[in-house]
């Protein structure tokens, strides 16, 4: 997905044609349900806030694989919420359920 | 695979007489004349407050009480794990203040909800002070037992590992026992494939069962699944324990593991710890639930 964008993005650059914004940073939820992040591939632009809330009755953590950010413990219901301000994919996990795993492609802006 | 309940036990225990389960999983009466036990107790989940039990704190005390009223008091207590459900700082407090009642020693191993974050490890570990335990697994020795503490929560990706350094340890620490010193292990999540999943296997936990399986009688403990579930490999016999806090579905038999709200009248038959004696090396738990052990 990345790659793609940004060869589109040089590609366009190079022609000297304009680049069309991304779409405005804005909030975002992702829900954790049943064991799992849902949606687990989720693209949002540089800015962007994310909140993760917790459906389950069990505790669940959003902690990230390069450890630039962690939730710590979410009880059932509570919810957090963590702004991405660089572009990059952010793969995450549950550290309590480690097979729980999700992504966040943060695009860049333009 | 073979699920216990405590019904069955509830039946043979009524008389007043200790019957165990043994590794076949028939019943046999416990030596009447040892004078060797231990306790273990599982997954309080203090901080927990859902349905499916809104008093954590009520269940841990009447556990202690119980234990507090056996006839004959145990050499130890161990809790295999899961005494927090957030590893929050007061939660530690609470679980702390409600053991500190029990008359007996007590000793803690950590469940992944004891580690969670930065500093749940770190918390833990000031709850329930270990000086033989540095790096959080340790061993002893009891009347001519050979207790094996491990923990398989600390590392960070996959839960469910000993890592390494744990089983250098271990295969050290194993070496210099004899092949028929009864051996007893405590780790909070199952050290088998009870059910992957849902997470309830240590991945690397076959190497341990591999260094055990040269000893003539091995008892593995652990927490984790809040529900008793036995099996056996060879000589070595696996039983999970119920939980004081809260039951959690069969494997399987939901959409995931996590908290099993059952009717008000039946939680306490649910909940419960476990008495473990011991008849020539063999370990034989006995589990007692809330309701009526």
């Amino acid at each position: 997905m990345k790659p793609r964008i940004i060869s589109v993005l040089a590609a366009a650059l190079l022609v000297g044609l304009p680049v069309a914004a991304p779409a405005a940073p804005a909030t975002v939820t992702v829900h954790i349900k049943n064991f799992k992040f849902v949606p687990a591939a989720l693209a949002v632009p540089a800015g962007s806030s994310v909140t993760f809330v917790n459906d389950d009755q069990e505790p669940h953590t959003v902690t990230a694989t390069d450890k630039s950010f962690d939730s710590e413990g979410l009880d059932a219901s509570q919810t957090w919420t963590h702004a991405f301000a660089k572009a990059g994919s952010f793969g995450y996990f549950c550290e309590m359920h480690p097979y729980m795993h999700g992504t966040i492609s943060v695009k860049a802006p333009q | 695979m073979k699920r216990a309940s405590f019904l069955e036990h509830v039946g043979w225990t009524g008389g007043g007489i200790a019957f165990a389960m043994t590794a076949s999983g028939t019943f046999a009466a416990a030596a009447p004349g040892s004078d060797f036990t231990f306790v273990q107790i599982s997954d309080s989940h203090i901080g927990f407050a859902l349905a499916a039990n809104p008093d954590v704190v009520g269940t841990l005390s009447a556990t202690v009480d119980k234990v507090n009223a056996l006839p004959q008091q145990p050499a130890f207590v161990m809790h295999t794990g899961d005494v927090t459900h957030l590893a929050k700082a007061e939660q530690f407090d609470v679980a702390k203040n409600v053991l500190g009642r029990l008359k007996a020693p007590l000793m803690a191993i950590p469940g992944e909800h004891d580690a969670i974050g930065a500093e749940g490890a770190k918390r833990f570990a000031t709850a329930f002070p270990n000086a033989d335990a540095p790096d959080g697994w340790w061993s002893f020795d009891r009347n001519g037992v050979h207790f094996v503490s491990l923990v398989n929560v600390f590392n960070f990706e996959t839960m469910g590992v000993l890592g390494s350094k744990q089983l250098d340890w271990l295969a050290r620490d194993l070496a210099p026992q004899k092949v028929d010193t009864p051996i007893v292990v405590f780790g909070h999540v199952p050290l088998y494939a009870l059910y992957p999943a849902w997470g309830w296997t240590t991945e690397d936990g076959s190497k341990a069962i591999a260094m055990l399986k040269r000893f003539s009688a091995v008892t593995v403990l652990n927490g984790h699944i809040h529900q008793i579930i036995t099996q056996r490999e060879g000589n070595i016999a696996f039983a999970t324990a119920a939980a004081t806090a809260y039951p959690q579905p069969a494997p399987g038999t939901a959409a995931g593991p996590g908290p099993l709200t059952v009717p008000a009248p039946e939680l306490l038959g649910r909940l419960g710890y476990r008495t473990v004696s011991f008849m020539g090396a063999h370990a034989m738990p006995a589990d007692r639930s809330l309701q009526n052990g």
